[in-house]
């Protein structure tokens, strides 16, 4: 393993302590426990707080900030934090109106945040994202991951919040924009958690990992790496037989967010966002939105996720409003 | 139970834990997501170094203070199961009593049931419930039989190597390898084969005893 770090064990706390120093007019970072809030905490409006394993930069941190959201608790790499930083962050955000947890579909993520909830002395609900469609069978399964398209649902109720609506109705944007979306990655090579120092999983030079999970957990099959228009076609053909299965056919405006696992260089990204984008135009989808870069990495694996996400008026005009955060920021 | 019994027993786990980090680690690595080892490790150790603190504390408290320490460190799915799991164990030790085989066994399934409930998982889905749960029958069974303990704890190691056993031909639906559909057939699950590890550290403490 060669990466910039000191000693294994102080890594997060040095890295964190960067992005708090880079973003001081952004954010403020808090230790034991940790999370990261907004420097100007909000008043009168639901707070949103996300948080899960590092190792996914800049999610969730990199999203803290006006009109997205008031608070992100990172734990370890890939380990979900814990309760008492999620209360610790509530109590010190919370702004009359509740709190709402934005929590990827994960075992360890959904039970510390639960185990949170059930301690919290306010008012709150939390939207879970499961917009990986690579797990199939889930019915039988913990379900569908919430990966990439995590990012548009917290920009797009991060939106809303900004206006003062209620718990309720942020939480139903977020519910309704995960129903529309559905991402799928592919892995070219693993990832290598810090703390191991070897990669997670084993794969050749002419083998690909389509489904790959944002832990470098395995995805759907191993198959032969071939020319990337195949690739992308396959991703597309899984995301549209998805929103098929929901009954949602996949036509008219679209959001198109092609996403880096964090090693794969965005000249690639953006070749596959250029066959992704003629694929669904073919398909029907007219591409409204883009967003082409890293945003839900997995360490440093080569590898991408596309995720589309079938818009509305409603999910355009928030997506579009204003945001101010390390990682997203348009508008302003 | 007593306090000095479960202090040696978390300075055991922790070496055994060390000692069986190539096996846990390409366990998870295999079919997990790499990080299991390290969160086994840290938790450990913590518990390990937290000696001083619980030394004089009554059982019920001592399992408690395990538990929330477990819980505001560990993260991961296994913060909230294992924290579940020695706070219900805690709870029941106080209501029930924990002198006895017996108190023990009452203490060991209700926090088996609180990992049950947390995780709303069952036997046969490929995760330390497969290990934890014969565990807890067997357990019970035997102190209500009135077993002496070497016997139960020669009986408890064969439980949680078979119920290891059991998840290498199984399908995943819960945690990490859910994704994996029939590709997690013929591994054992990671979490089964640290709870197989820390059962036997136990019942060998017993069994030297």
């Amino acid at each position: 393993m060669k990466k910039f770090l000191n000693k294994v064990d102080n890594m997060l706390v040095e890295s964190l302590s960067g992005f708090g120093t880079a973003h001081a007019d952004l954010v403020s970072v808090n230790f034991e426990p940790t999370f990261v809030t907004r420097k100007n905490k909000a008043k009168n409006k639901v707070v949103l707080i996300s948080g899960g394993g590092s190792g996914h930069e800049p999610l969730h941190a990199g999203y803290v900030g006006k009109g997205m959201l008031d608070a992100a608790c990172p734990g370890q790499v890939f380990t979900s934090p814990t309760p008492d930083q999620m209360l610790a962050v509530a109590e010190a955000t919370h702004a009359d109106k509740g709190v709402l947890f934005i929590v990827k579909n994960y075992a360890g993520d959904v039970m510390n945040f639960e185990m949170a909830a059930e301690m919290l002395p306010f008012e709150h609900a939390t939207v879970l994202t499961s917009d990986d469609c690579a797990v199939i069978n889930s019915t039988y399964t913990t379900g569908r991951r919430g990966v990439a398209g995590t990012v548009i649902v917290e920009k797009c109720v991060g939106s809303l919040a900004e206006t003062g609506a209620d718990l309720q109705t942020c939480k139903a944007l977020g519910d309704k924009i995960n129903q529309r979306t559905a991402s799928i990655g592919v892995a070219l090579t693993s990832c290598t958690v810090p703390a191991n120092g070897k990669p997670t999983f084993d794969i050749s030079e002419t083998e690909l990992e389509m489904g790959v999970g944002i832990h470098g957990e395995p995805g759907r099959r191993r198959e032969a790496m071939r020319e990337a228009d195949a690739i992308v076609g396959d991703m597309v053909a899984a995301i549209v037989a998805d929103f098929t299965a929901k009954n949602l056919p996949l036509k008219g405006e679209i959001l198109l967010l092609v996403n880096g696992l964090g090693a794969t260089p965005l000249m690639e990204l953006y070749l596959i966002y250029n066959t992704a984008a003629k694929l669904l135009g073919a398909h029907g989808c007219q591409i409204a939105r883009s967003l082409v870069g890293n945003y839900t990495t997995a360490i440093d694996m080569a590898g991408a996720s596309i995720t589309v996400c079938l818009l509305d008026e409603e999910i355009k005009q928030h997506w579009d409003s204003e945001v101010h955060t390390p990682a997203l920021r348009w508008g302003c | 139970m007593r306090t000095a019994f479960i202090l040696s027993a978390s300075q055991a786990i922790h070496a055994a834990i060390v000692a069986n980090e190539a096996e846990i680690e390409s366990l998870d690595r295999a079919i997990g997501d790499g990080d299991h080892y390290v969160n086994m490790r840290r938790a450990s150790e913590m518990i390990a170094s937290m000696q001083s603190e619980l030394d004089d504390q009554p059982v019920d408290v001592v399992l408690n203070k395990i538990g929330m320490k477990l819980l505001s460190t560990l993260g991961g799915a296994s913060g909230p199961l294992f924290a579940s799991f020695f706070m219900a164990m805690g709870k029941t030790a106080k209501e029930n009593g924990h002198e006895s085989l017996l108190q023990t066994a009452a203490a060991f399934a209700a926090g088996v049931q609180a990992i049950i409930q947390r995780g709303k998982a069952g036997l046969g889905e490929k995760t330390m419930l497969d290990v934890l749960i014969p565990a807890s029958t067997t357990f019970t069974t035997l102190a209500a039989q009135d077993k002496p303990a070497k016997e139960i704890a020669e009986a408890l190691k064969k439980t949680a190597d078979e119920g290891l056993e059991s998840t290498r031909n199984l399908i995943a639906t819960k945690g990490r390898a859910a994704g994996l559909g029939e590709r997690a057939i013929g591994h054992l699950d990671a979490g089964a084969k640290s709870c197989q590890v820390m059962i036997h550290t136990v019942c060998d403490l017993v069994l030297k005893g």
